[in-house]
């Protein structure tokens, strides 16, 4: 099979580091990449407290560790698929930062135009397919996709994140078979920060999140979201599995929400307790703990640590710059890309404002 | 031409379509190794083998969803389901990620699919597998809508829904599957967006789609009897709706009853109301009168069944009123 190198240097490739299987340049790599997610998720709040982003906005701190070890092993033509809360997945799959950024701002330069917005990041020429709002509905999408791959015998794989809540709907149940009938190239991730907005995952199941898939014959694996670096070496391993036949997987990832639900929810509250979130704080940052492994493994010294911030920051900063001056979608585009084909005959708006062809791009 | 019957006509349209091009698929309940639960697509599985005839489990959320996700990889997926009643679980996946998918992603992501199965009701299948579902599908802009009637129909609609870059319904009707008709042979595509006068009367209009149509036609004959002569034209595709045609079967006869299977509250038929008060108002003698399915779920006793679904009578009846041949109801 002709397979690409994987984007990922393995450890033996590169100079060796004070961390077994990863090069000090991979551990830096990794370090800046979640602290680029953590800064830009801050600008987003920033942005969000002064009305340059508006509607549901859910942001991914805490949960850094996951977006970068779970994508970052993945091949360029890899697909990714996920919900709501994928500001940081978008970026560690290739889409910059300004055009995530300029997305949440509902800009033209947004990589959907504006169209889509913080629930809605889409790049498929990079294989990142969204994106979705729907608690559960990219899960038989992502299904399909890796349905597409086995159809065309490629071997690219999915990678399908959802929520702990996702896993109560019946399109997961669904898919979950399927997948497992069809022994489809798919990884189904979910991120369990043990809530689905207020909701304790323990009050909504009797069961955990691992035992889900069992049933349906998919393998199940619990993995520490929180390592990066265990993370990171799980799904390269597992990504190479898939690709080569193992068929559907499920990741119960363990993760924190360091934030409330969405913008407008309190980090604690009357569902869980301050003591509850500061714990976590306090132990489970992934970025802190992968700082404190590597200045302990001497690969890294505060003077460093404080350059990548500056760096990132500097990117954010930019980012939200760039959203900001960006124009806002022309207007006569309101129409545009309802239909991908316009039908010669007939009519498909009624509404007497959209003309009487299709507008269409 | 060959005489097929309507079953026969979606089969040749799907294996025209198969033949030429390896992106397309069919995926459903009872499609491969049972023949279909209609027995549309006979002979297929033998044909294509079962990478491309997939029986599904019943999870009409699951496998519309799985489908809706190998179009945006770009396969044209034929999405069967057993009937549309069924299709009200997939919902969520049609409307929330098929129809949107395209204007989300500014473009970049277009959802080349055909879901298609039976509408409407049969015979004392009672509430839950009788109902018209066009209006759930038509609703959504981003999603188009074919309802063929004839063999011909069928056979040319299907194929251009497969050929369409976007989600395409195509309701068809139990009771159709067995009508014969006139078919042409080998590749035979109806563009969407097409009205058919499949009668032409200056007196009044009967507007239509589906099986309807076989109702409108033998109201028309009836009509004729009497010394009134009515066209009867047939949509064939909702959305896109071919408005001129039907703007100018109401400038000859300015005089429209609209017949459908479904539920008048926000039907079809109130959209085309609509449309031509909003264009032709002048053209009109009387009002529009829709005649549909009485706003009841579908009673399963044969005589509340009868007088629950739009028949020939009630359509004879409301021409004569657009006519003013009979006082108000
Ligand atoms: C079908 C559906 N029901 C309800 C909602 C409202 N909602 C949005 S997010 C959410 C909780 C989801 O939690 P989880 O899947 O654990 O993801 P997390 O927010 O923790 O990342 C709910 C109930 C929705 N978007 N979709
Ligand atoms: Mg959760």
């Amino acid at each position: 099979m002709a397979t690409a190198a994987p984007e990922a240097p393995s450890a033996e490739s590169a100079a060796a580091s004070g961390i077994a299987g990863f090069s000090r340049e991979q551990l830096h790599e990794l370090l800046r990449e979640m602290l680029l997610y953590r800064r830009f998720e801050e600008k987003a709040e920033e942005a969000y407290s002064i009305g340059k982003i508006g509607g549901f906005c859910h942001v991914h701190i805490g949960q850094e560790g996951l977006a970068a070890g779970a994508i970052k092993p993945l091949r360029k033509d890899d697909l990714v698929i996920t919900a709501y809360r994928e500001h940081t997945q978008a970026i560690a799959k290739g889409i910059t930062p300004r055009a995530v950024m300029a997305e949440l701002f509902g800009r033209v330069d947004g990589c959907c135009g504006g169209r889509g917005g913080s629930m809605h990041l889409f790049d498929a020429e990079i294989g990142f397919m969204g994106g979705h709002g729907i608690v559960g509905g990219q899960i038989p999408l992502g299904t399909g996709l890796a349905w597409a791959i086995k159809y065309r015998g490629g071997d690219q794989v999915c990678l399908c994140f959802m929520g702990d809540a996702a896993v109560n709907q019946g399109a997961f149940l669904e898919s979950l078979n399927m997948a497992a009938i069809w022994r489809l190239p798919v990884i189904y991730v979910v991120e369990n920060n043990g809530y689905g907005m207020g909701t304790a995952f323990r009050r909504v199941s009797v069961t955990n999140v691992e035992e889900r898939s069992g049933a349906y014959g998919v393998p199940a694996h619990t993995i520490d979201g929180q390592d990066v670096l265990g993370t990171h070496d799980f799904f390269a391993r597992l990504a190479e599995e898939v690709r080569n036949g193992a068929g559907p997987q499920f990741v119960n990832a363990l993760t924190c929400r360091f934030r409330g639900h969405s913008m407008s929810d309190p980090v604690s509250g009357t569902y869980r307790s301050k003591e509850e979130v500061d714990k976590q704080l306090h132990e489970q940052d992934p970025i802190a703990l992968l700082r404190d492994r590597m200045t302990a493994a001497g690969e890294l010294d505060p003077e460093e640590m404080e350059a990548i911030d500056a760096e990132v920051r500097a990117v954010c900063q930019d980012a939200a710059d760039f959203a900001d001056a960006s124009p806002w979608p022309d207007p006569s585009t309101l129409y545009d890309h309802v239909y991908a084909e316009t039908n010669v005959h007939g009519r498909l708006f009624l509404d007497g404002r959209a003309g009487r062809g299709a507008v269409n791009g | 031409m060959a005489e097929l019957t309507y079953r026969e006509a979606l089969n040749a349209a799907m294996v025209q379509e198969m033949e030429r091009d390896d992106s397309v698929f069919i995926m459903g309940e009872e499609v491969a190794e049972y023949d279909g639960a209609y027995k549309v697509s006979r002979g297929m599985l033998d044909r294509f083998g079962d990478r491309r005839v997939v029986d599904s489990p019943i999870s009409e959320l699951g496998f519309a969803g799985l489908c809706v996700g190998t179009a945006m990889a770009g396969l044209r997926p034929i999405c069967e389901f057993m009937t549309f009643n069924f299709s009200i679980l997939a919902l969520d996946q049609v409307i929330n990620s098929a129809a949107k998918m395209l204007y989300m992603t500014n473009g970049q992501v277009n959802v080349p699919i055909v879901f298609r199965g039976p509408t409407g009701a049969a015979l004392q299948l009672s509430a839950q597998h009788s109902q018209a579902c066009e209006t759930y599908y038509v609703h959504a802009p981003g999603v188009k809508l074919a309802t063929p009637a004839t063999p011909a129909d069928a056979k040319g609609l299907l194929a251009a829904a497969i050929r369409d870059d976007d989600p395409v319904a195509v309701m068809e009707g139990e009771l159709l599957y067995n009508v014969k008709g006139e078919v042409p042979d080998g590749e035979y595509v109806i563009p969407l967006g097409v009205a058919e006068l499949k009668r032409s009367g200056d007196d009044v209009s009967i507007v239509t789609h589906g099986k309807m149509v076989h109702v409108a036609l033998q109201a028309a004959g009836k009509l004729a009897r009497e010394g009134i002569e009515a066209d009867v034209l047939d949509l064939r595709t909702i959305r896109p709706l071919d408005a001129d045609a039907v703007l100018e079967t109401v400038a000859r006869t300015n005089r429209v009853v609209y017949l459908e299977e479904g539920w008048p509250f926000a039907g079809v038929g109130a959209q085309i109301a609509a449309l031509i008060q909003d264009e032709a108002f002048d053209d009109l003698d009387a009002p529009v009168v829709r005649v549909a399915q009485a706003d009841v779920p579908m009673p399963y006793a044969k005589n509340l069944e009868q007088l629950a679904k739009p028949g020939v009578d009630r359509v004879v009846e409301a021409c004569k009123r657009v006519l003013y041949l009979v006082a108000e109801a």
